[in-house]
């Protein structure tokens, strides 16, 4: 391997890496909010890159479709809890939430394509259509098991991913799609050229780790999801409802999701099975990070898009196995890293 | 019920599947072999999980690799299967065995996620790998001959899968009512638990993690001769999802559970494949796993127990003959009354930056009962811990019985005689009272894996059963063994606790805070016990804060404040003492 080819590789892995570092944030966020490990947020980022290359074809995205049924679907469920509980007074904010809001993001979204949108808008209709389906799955799937323990919310989780494998089938069909690149700027970096698209993805990496940095730090939204992970119980005491956070978290989870799957979108083409591999990926870089740290998700996210982009060049059929495998001498030294806390599993 | 209905209605069911070839059509024997084959699986996963609380979503690459290595041996060097049985047991076990040292360690979910992790790499490297066929898969594999008999049809090679299904459940079964399943069955209460009772609880999880695997190969191989035909989609990371899903929806802690999951998931797919193009017509196969997904969801929101639990719960409980007379355990040499029994030298523990126990000594004496006392945050449960090894002094010196144990692992330490309890009660809930007292003679007994499976050493097992029966009398609780303990109120299961401990033959008894929480009348039955306890020249340490529960009790006093020793004495002197007053109650007014 010359010098040359290195780089490029590096280039290339820092790029995949920054699309995985997007879902590893998203990833530890929803996991120190609601102590669910989210596989499926690889499978929001598909979705993504499907909806703007369906947008982009001038076709309604299967979305749409998804968005409404799960809107249908959560409402139902938090109807009937709500009546259950006598709290019926709560019944016109849970339909405003859950039914209303989302039906008008999808109505909008129909609507404004209807005017051949230029590119930009097009971007914001796709994230728009995406952001409210982790929040729909959270009320839908995990609201009601919310004190399970982590394993129980992970065995969840990893179903709900297969389920949603089948609906990315179902409505988005199994072409796969690459869109087109966002800029056709290209500039020589140390005599390797460098595309556009790679340095707009490590910039996104870069300004929306930075956004999450300022959220959580200075607002006061931001400070009580910190909180909400911290202790559920003791900042249920302050005020501040777990719920609340944990939906909050799932939006701006899924909003650097679909980041990633539009940064993705024009480099590989996305499948509506490609998902799962972007979320584990994402994942083993969030477990580097010891599902707590942010910086180390990221670092530990690029550090797999590195580590593929050169195992790929050795051996493009083994290159899962080669960062699979490495996921376990990495899940060694983080279990030795982390504090020895005694786990009693639950009857 | 007794165990002759067990025994009848095991008999019948039995009958009724050695029957059922001659009945049911061949499509419905095959759907029959599938659900064997499954269920081998399942019944693994739930002694993994539902019994030992190793999630584990990596059982479909095991199944794999032993039929990988069966349809090598088989198809490509045209060896017997038998042969092939043999190497993808070898195989498997030994890549279970590897990837269990390195992962075992692990703490809870990311001990599962690494089975996501070797999962899908090991179930990558089927459809990549080239002498065995890529995704293409190995075909024209031979089927399992018994002498001359060659097992092509389904209905024959069905009576070797229900076979091998019904004695895994019988072996199973009598493995988790022994000694080591017994151990396993304790996993769930947590390393500290187990640790305690003298049971290495990584090995433990070794053998159920290699058992495991050890059922999903013998699976491998069935399917591999069954169907004659494999790829790598079997054996991919969704197939390890819905071996996880079979267990659960059996219902994890039962190995029943396995065969009734396996039973109802395959048959519930079956009836998807066959029923939704009815419903959703064109709907492509994939709303399958949809469909399948959302029941299994839907299935742990509602019934976290699994199926089995729940009807069990309805069916009359099984009577149990109080356990006979047995000649006992053997003893372990205890010292004599007076002799010097434990010495803390100058014990020291920080974390980071903070001094819990500073340069703290003191000495028991053989057949004595000793307090150590103190107020909040004096260092009393960090003292405890390093006593009993959970944790580690940073500097000082331990001697129990004239040997260091400073250094020692928790389980050594129990092994040397030291029986703890814990200040929140540590019992195994769903097991009853007998056998949360038999967890304690562990390390007094000897049976193994194999033994225990086939039932071997069945007078080891008398003899426990009945010591626990005996120390169940002793602290007075031997009315009613076969109580589940979780249905005790908590001062009889912090009395159950100290018989469970007693169980272990121990020198040294270790309470940690064992009035904490009780009532009077419990207080004053506790401290009628120990006393009790104390006439046998049993050796008592207790970490209290209830001074009237230890003035009236104890022999000695240490008082520790501030993580330092601040004196030592009898009772009497202990509570004239000013400075104890001052610690306790901030100066005397």
């Amino acid at each position: 391997m010359t010098s040359d080819i290195a780089a490029i590789l590096a280039i290339d892995g820092i790029a995949t890496g920054a699309v995985y570092a997007l879902v590893a944030i998203g990833t530890v966020l929803i996991f120190t909010v609601t102590r669910v490990i989210f596989i499926p947020f690889g499978d929001i980022a598909a979705f993504t890159a499907l909806t703007l290359a369906a947008l982009d074809a001038k076709r309604f995205p299967g979305t749409g479709a998804l968005v409404v049924a799960l809107a249908c679907l959560a409402t139902l469920i938090e109807v009937i809890s709500l009546i259950r509980n006598g709290e019926v007074r709560l019944l016109p904010r849970a339909l405003l939430l859950y039914l209303a809001i989302p039906l008008a993001v999808v109505g909008i979204a129909w609507l404004t394509m209807r005017m051949d949108p230029p590119l930009a808008v097009r971007l914001v209709l796709a994230l728009m259509l995406i952001t409210p389906i982790a929040p729909l799955l959270d009320r839908i799937v995990f609201r009601p098991i919310a004190d399970g323990t982590v394993l129980l919310l992970l065995t969840v989780s990893v179903a709900l991913h297969f389920a949603l494998v089948g609906l990315g089938l179902l409505f988005f069909g199994p072409e796969g799609v690459r869109t087109e690149p966002l800029t056709s700027f290209s500039t020589e970096f140390a005599g390797v050229l460098v595309s556009g698209q790679t340095m707009l993805i490590v910039l996104a990496a870069l300004v929306f780790s930075g956004l999450l940095y300022l959220f959580f730090d200075f607002t006061l939204v931001g400070k009580s999801l910190r909180a909400t992970a911290v202790n559920r119980t003791g900042s249920r005491l302050m005020g501040i409802r777990p719920e609340r956070a944990g939906t909050i978290a799932y939006l701006l989870g899924s909003l650097m999701a679909g980041v990633s799957g539009i940064l993705i979108a024009p480099v590989n083409t996305v499948f509506y099975d490609s998902g799962f591999l972007i979320g584990l990926k994402a994942f083993v870089g969030a477990i580097v990070g010891g599902m707590t740290s942010y910086p180390g998700a990221a670092i530990g996210a690029v550090g797999v898009g590195i580590l593929e982009s050169f195992a790929s060049f050795q051996s493009s059929a083994l290159k899962d196995v080669i960062v699979f495998s490495l996921l376990i001498p990495i899940l060694i030294w983080r279990s030795l890293a982390s504090l020895h806390s005694e786990e009693e599993i639950e009857e | 019920m007794t165990r002759l209905h067990v025994q009848l209605a095991a008999a019948a069911v039995l009958a009724c599947l050695a029957l059922a070839p001659l009945v049911l059509s061949p499509f419905s024997v095959t759907l029959m072999n599938y659900i064997g084959i499954y269920s081998l699986v399942a019944i693994g996963l739930a002694l993994l999980t539902g019994v030992g609380g190793i999630v584990s979503f990596g059982q479909a690459a095991f199944v794999g690799i032993a039929a990988y290595a069966t349809a090598w041996v088989s198809a490509l060097n045209g060896q017997s299967p038998w042969l092939g049985l043999l190497f993808g047991v070898v195989l498997t076990c030994g890549v279970a065995a590897v990837l269990g040292v390195v992962t075992l360690r692990l703490q809870g979910h990311f001990l599962s996620l690494s089975t996501v992790a070797w999962g899908l790499a090991i179930g990558f490297l089927f459809g990549n790998v080239e002498g065995l066929g890529r995704f293409n898969g190995i075909s024209s594999i031979p089927p399992i001959s018994i002498g001359s008999l060659a097992l092509v049809s389904s209905a024959q090679i069905y009576y070797l899968i229900w076979g091998i299904v019904a004695l895994v459940l019988l072996l199973g079964y009598n493995l988790l009512d022994s000694r080591l399943g017994r151990a396993m069955r304790a996993l769930r209460g947590g390393n500290t638990l187990v640790e305690s009772l003298g049971i290495n609880a990584f090995r433990i999880k070794l053998a159920a993690f290699v058992i495991a695997a050890f059922l999903a190969a013998l699976s491998g191989w069935l399917y591999a001769h069954m169907s004659r035909f494999i790829s790598p989609g079997p054996f991919d990371a969704s197939m390890g999802i819905e071996y996880l899903m079979m267990t659960m929806v059996g219902g994890a802690g039962s190995l029943l559970g396995g065969v009734v999951g396996a039973a109802i998931v395959t048959l519930l797919k079956n009836s998807v494949q066959d029923y939704l193009p009815l419903i959703a017509k064109g709907a492509s196969g994939q709303l399958e796993i949809v469909a399948f997904s959302a029941l299994f969801i839907l299935f742990l929101q509602w019934a976290r127990q699994g199926i089995v639990p729940s009807i069990a719960r309805y069916l009359p409980k099984i009577r149990r003959e109080r356990p006979q007379p047995a000649p006992p355990l053997p003893r372990r040499p205890q010292p004599t009354p007076g002799e010097l029994l434990l010495k803390v030298d100058g014990a020291e523990r920080r974390f980071g930056g903070l001094v819990a126990v500073n340069n703290v000594s003191f000495e028991v004496r053989s057949g004595e009962i000793l307090a150590v006392i103190g107020p909040n945050g004096a260092g009393k449960s960090t003292m405890f811990n390093c006593l009993t090894g959970a944790l580690r002094v940073s500097k000082g010196e331990i001697v129990f019985a004239g040997r260091p144990i400073t250094r020692d692992p928790q389980s050594r330490i129990a092994k040397a005689g030291v029986a703890r309890t814990f200040q929140h009660v540590k019992l195994r809930p769903r097991m009853s009272l007998l056998e949360n007292v038999m967890l304690g003679t562990y390390s007094r007994t000897r049976t193994g894996l194999f033994a225990g499976a086939f039932r071997l050493n069945q007078r080891e097992e008398a003899s426990a059963r009945h010591e626990a029966l005996m120390q169940l009398e002793r602290v007075g609780l031997g009315d009613k063994p076969f109580e589940l303990a979780g249905n005790l109120p908590l001062g009889n299961q912090r009395i159950l606790e100290i018989a469970r401990a007693l169980a272990a033959d121990p020198a040294l008894l270790v309470l940690d805070e064992p009035a904490a929480g009780l009532r009077r009348q419990e207080k004053l039955r506790l401290a009628e016990l120990l006393r009790s306890l104390r006439a046998d020249h049993l050796t008592i340490l207790i970490v209290e804060h209830d001074m009237e529960f230890v003035m009236s009790l104890v022999d000695r006093i240490v008082v520790l404040d501030f993580g330092s020793k601040l004196c030592e004495g009898v009772p009497s002197a202990i509570r004239s003492d000013e400075r104890v007053q001052e610690a306790y109650l901030g100066g005397v007014a």
